[in-house]
């Protein structure tokens, strides 16, 4: 019974049934890059791949981060229809080559030498068993924090290094009548409030092992406590209006000079750019205060699919593109992030990337890389999401930090 | 079929197999597609299945981890609230507007098209629109301090406690006009002999709708239930688009809980286990309708 | 029918009722003017000013861009040629779940036999199943069929998932119909599809407006289904719509959002306006009176 059952697992069906799909010439690529400037950019790598003789079919699904992509991506390999090259994230990537569906990059990464230009964090999860399974595109930053460059002026604001001198600035700024922080009450940008908070009141040790290793002592503790009594602050700081603000129209608050601050992943640089602001001169950019010396990451990779047993030429060719030096430049001056590869020239970037991409460096030399919680580079899924539901809950002021560390530790146990 | 009509009875006996034959396909493919894989559900139900379906046996851990997530609880209660104002102002504005539009109304034609139309958009089209309307900081409450009313407001979308009343609005908006047309087309199909009658009687306006047209329409009650009923169930699209299932997870319905569960977090089992119920509750409520309804019509 | 007393209600109550009319003619409008409005301003009107307001300088290149040239997915095509792809999808999806729909409703009046009330139950149950629950079962049997990330593969979901309703429809008029008229047909020796052809469906026009209004309001609209079981060259508006208006970390243009909505809507919005009229004749002579 047990082999049969065994036999019957679908995994293995599927992979049969998956094999031989393959069209021949083209790459049908998954991705939620859907519009706008993030889409445009993406056409440079599909200019690329058209120059090799290698046609591209598109396959475009937006939602929720690359969630609805996922859902599809479900449906399609259950189908055995799978894309050729997938845009994935973090745990889903792990998650599929668990289950054997990704194809073994590692003669592309060999060739081309990726293993010393990416860094370990992000290793962590392109490889999986000691194989390459997925190109990793570009690092988004998400610790930043973004600033109206003369509304702190005229408030007589420096730049805060420490979470008091930003308490301080945010005091200001709300007796001035302007909202201090700009935020979007959607669980994911709660969370990615979180894990900045999180890192600057217990530091690196402590995010990773609260947030990345799950140890129920940390998760349950004083400084845990101390880090949701500083969301209360926060929240504090925060407009009656936020919940279900989408994070651009925070950001258009700060553009506007409603708003002082906002606490955004570095895609958010394009909403500044894009209302004709100069980067280090009407906008500022700096890291979340007391987390400077680390990075939380979220990185785009394209992980292929397993087409029988071995790595197709087109999507070998797919890989290569996706890391050539000049893809992961021309593509992230757009995109807001920063190359996935440290050894690229940082020349074509504006003032905040040049420093995101020197931080990074530095982060990933010091080991102070870590993967953001918020955006599936920490925690599976299921793990994610219980975790979101707890600090939404204590955002919106459904817990005391008390509780919610407590709860946040039982979540955390039903999840796993 | 030459050698059928030599055969007259031979004709007969496949004449009446035709209908069977006819209806077979849809039945089939019902049976396949709706109760296959709801017997499909049911079994993954009791299995470790996050990401993809396994057939790894478990027994009930997925109820019970179901029932310890105060989330699922928050789900329940609100589609209980939900499906309850829904269909109650769905029904009393669509039965209102039919009976106003029913007095000889010029501009009928004009005003009907208006009412119905919000059923033909999805939530992917309105729902920024609504998101707009109802934020108390861009919408209706910012414009009426712009006109000059300061005190009023108008932020149930912004507060845990009342979010999901903005759902039932937006959700009323959307089908009571097609309630208005189903009970427009009952009162139009009333036999006007009976109402003469009636009014010869002396009966006034009020009793007369009361004891006689509102009897008649219930026929048109029970589609716009069967309808409602559905559409609430189903209600996923509108929560997404309106709130995203906040503030904090204030407006999490069944069905928004089930694709979550199901599809971002990665834990087919509980997202199975919670469609499993959902099921048992509509079928609680659907078949002694269904049952007495169909009964009655072969009576 | 109307009240024959309604003239003798009084000028101040005729007035309360148009007034009533009228205002909630507005609240059905309001979100749809509101998409109108913002479709015709710049962006920056949008993000920086009252939403509500009216546009202070008129454009209309998100209409433009929306339609030809907005960004979706690598090319920059906007929601044209997608059009393509629903219409493929909706017409025979409609067609196929209607004619369907009218022969079960036949079947399930005029030529009752032992246990078709159970599956006509079951069929009208079925209306009921919260889709999200058949996606993968879905994906898995169109693979076995062959018919994974296909047009026909899309029909034949919605076609599925539609027959119950229009089952519904087509049996509650047909019971309606007077049965003496087909036994009579039978008695002079016509067959199942005579009686249906030349008796039934002459008088059939206005529950298929109906029926056709129905489906073609849930297949067109459908975004679950289109984005799930449709490859790369058979996605439907729908999901066109929603990569432009959801992308994740891009500028968000909500006028070129607004515009694309109105276009993707557009077919449906004319079928209501349109066939209107039929979908209230259609309910009254059957569908509503059981």
């Amino acid at each position: 019974m047990n082999a049969i059952a065994r036999g019957l697992k679908v995994s293995t069906a599927i992979l049969a049934l998956t094999a031989g799909i393959a069209a021949a010439q083209d790459v049908e690529v998954l991705h939620w890059w859907t519009a706008g400037g993030e889409a445009a950019a993406l056409n440079v790598l599909k200019e690329d791949l058209a120059a090799q003789g290698i046609g591209w079919e598109d396959m475009p699904v937006a939602g929720g981060g690359g969630e609805q992509a996922m859902t599809v991506l479900r449906a399609r390999v259950t189908s055995g229809n799978s894309p050729t090259a997938v845009q994935m994230l973090g745990f889903d990537i792990t998650d599929w080559a668990r289950e054997g569906a990704l194809a073994n990059l590692n003669p592309v990464a060999e060739e081309n030498g990726w293993e010393p230009v990416v860094p370990d964090a992000i290793k962590a999860f392109s490889k999986y068993d000691g194989e390459w399974i997925a190109a990793p595109v570009n690092v988004h930053s998400t610790n930043w924090v973004w600033a109206n460059a003369d509304v702190l002026e005229e408030n007589g604001i420096e730049q805060p290094e420490t979470w008091d001198e930003f308490v301080t600035a945010m005091e200001t700024l709300q007796e001035a009548g302007i909202t201090p922080l700009a935020h979007g009450g959607q669980p994911w940008q709660d969370a990615t409030l979180f894990d900045a908070v999180v890192l600057s009141t217990g530091g690196g040790d402590f995010y990773k092992a609260a947030l990345i290793d799950l140890d129920p002592e940390a998760l349950n503790s004083d400084t845990m406590v101390e880090a949701f009594e500083r969301m209360a602050t926060l929240r504090g700081f925060v407009d009656d209006n936020f919940s279900g603000r989408d994070w651009n129209l925070a950001s258009a608050m700060v553009i506007n000079g409603e708003a002082g601050f906002q606490m955004m992943g570095d895609w958010a640089k394009g909403e500044f750019l894009g209302a004709g602001m100069t980067e280090g001169e009407d906008f500022l950019c700096f890291r979340f205060p007391g987390t400077q010396g680390s990075v939380t990451f979220n990185a785009d990779q394209f992980a292929m699919f397993d087409q029988g047993g071995e790595v197709s030429p087109q999507q070998a060719a797919f890989a290569q593109a996706v890391m050539s030096p000049e893809f992961q430049v021309a593509f992230n001056v757009v995109k807001g992030s920063v190359p996935a590869r440290t050894d690229v020239s940082d020349e074509e970037f504006g003032a905040c990337g040049k420093k995101g991409m020197a931080d990074l460096a530095q982060a990933a030399a010091d080991g102070t890389l870590y993967g953001s919680m918020a955006h599936g580079y920490a925690v599976p899924a299921s793990v994610k999401n219980a975790i979101f539901d707890v600090v939404t809950a204590h955002f919106n002021g459904e817990f005391d930090a008390q509780t919610a560390a407590e709860e946040l530790a039982t979540a955390v146990e039903i999840a796993q | 079929m030459n050698a059928a009509r030599h055969r007259p009875d031979r004709l007969t006996r496949l004449q009446s197999l035709v209908p069977g034959l006819m209806l077979a396909p849809s039945a089939a493919l019902v049976l396949l597609f709706v109760y296959g894989f709801i017997l499909f559900t049911i079994y993954l139900s009791f299995t470790d299945s996050r990401i993809l379906p396994s057939y790894d046996w478990i027994g009930l851990e997925n109820y019970s981890k179901l029932f310890r997530l105060s989330h699922w609880t928050t789900a329940v209660v609100n589609l209980g609230v939900f499906a309850a104002l829904y269909m109650a102002f769905s029904t009393a504005i669509g039965l209102m507007l039919a009976i106003f539009l029913d007095q000889k109304i010029r501009g009928e034609g004009v005003l009907r098209p208006i009412y119905l139309y919000p059923m033909a958009l999805s939530f992917i089209v309105t729902g920024t629109a609504w998101k707009w309307f109802l934020d108390p900081g861009i919408g209706l409450e910012h414009t009426m301090h712009l006109w000059g009313w300061e005190s009023f407001r108008f932020g149930w979308i912004k507060d845990r406690d009342f979010a999901i009343y903005t759902v039932v609005i937006a959700a009323v908006w959307q089908t009571s006009g097609f309630v208005m047309a189903m009970f427009l087309a009952g009162l139009r199909g009333i036999d006007g002999e009976i109402l003469k009658a009636a009014q010869m009687d002396g009966a006034n306006s009020w009793n007369l709708y009361r004891r006689i047209i509102l009897p008649q329409l219930r026929p048109a009650f029970l589609s716009a239930f069967v309808i409602l009923a559905h559409l609430a169930v189903k209600s996923y699209d509108l929560v997404i688009a309106l709130t995203g299932g906040g503030p904090g997870r204030a407006t999490e319905l069944p069905a928004t809980f089930m694709y979550s569960y199901t599809f971002s977090r990665n834990q087919m089992g509980i997202g199975a286990a919670s469609a499993v119920i959902m099921l048992m509750t509509i079928a609680a409520i659907m078949v002694p309708y269904l049952y007495a309804e169909l009964r009655e019509k072969k009576a | 029918m109307t009240v024959e007393g309604a003239s003798r209600t009084g000028h101040a109550a005729r007035a309360l009722i148009y007034l009533v009319l009228l205002l909630f003619a507005l609240f059905y409008l309001l979100p749809f003017g509101i998409m109108v409005i913002n479709s015709l301003k710049p962006l920056s009107e949008i993000t920086g000013g009252n939403m509500m307001a009216l546009p202070r300088t008129w454009t209309l290149e998100p209409w433009r861009a929306a339609w030809s040239t907005a960004q979706i997915g690598v090319s920059p095509t906007g929601l044209a040629p997608y059009f393509w792809n629903s219409i493929k999808m909706a017409v025979p999806a409609v067609a196929l779940s209607t004619i369907f729909g009218a022969v079960n409703g036949y079947v399930l009046t005029k030529w009752r036999f032992r246990g078709d009330t159970l599956i006509f139950g079951l069929m009208l149950f079925s209306c009921f199943i919260p889709f999200q629950i058949v996606l993968i079962p879905m994906a898995r049997s169109l693979g076995i069929l062959g018919l994974a990330g296909t047009t026909p593969g899309l029909v034949l979901v919605h076609f599925v998932y539609g027959i119950g309703f229009t089952t519904l429809y087509f049996r509650n008029y047909y019971a309606a119909f007077p049965t003496e008229l087909v036994r009579a047909a039978m008695i002079d020796g016509a067959g199942f599809f005579r009686i249906f052809w030349r008796i039934l469906l002459p008088s059939s026009g206005p529950i298929i407006a109906v029926s056709v209004i129905w489906q073609i309001t849930n297949i067109w609209n459908d975004f679950l289904f289109g984005t799930s079981f449709a490859d790369f060259d058979s996605q439907p508006v729908t999901v066109a719509l929603n990569n432009l208006v959801n992308s994740s970390t891009g500028v968000k243009e909500y006028n070129v959002h607004f515009a694309g909505a109105i276009y993707a809507a557009l077919p449906t919005l004319l079928v209501y306006v349109v066939a209107g009229r039929y979908f209230v004749r259609g309910l009254m002579s059957g569908s509503v009176k059981g």
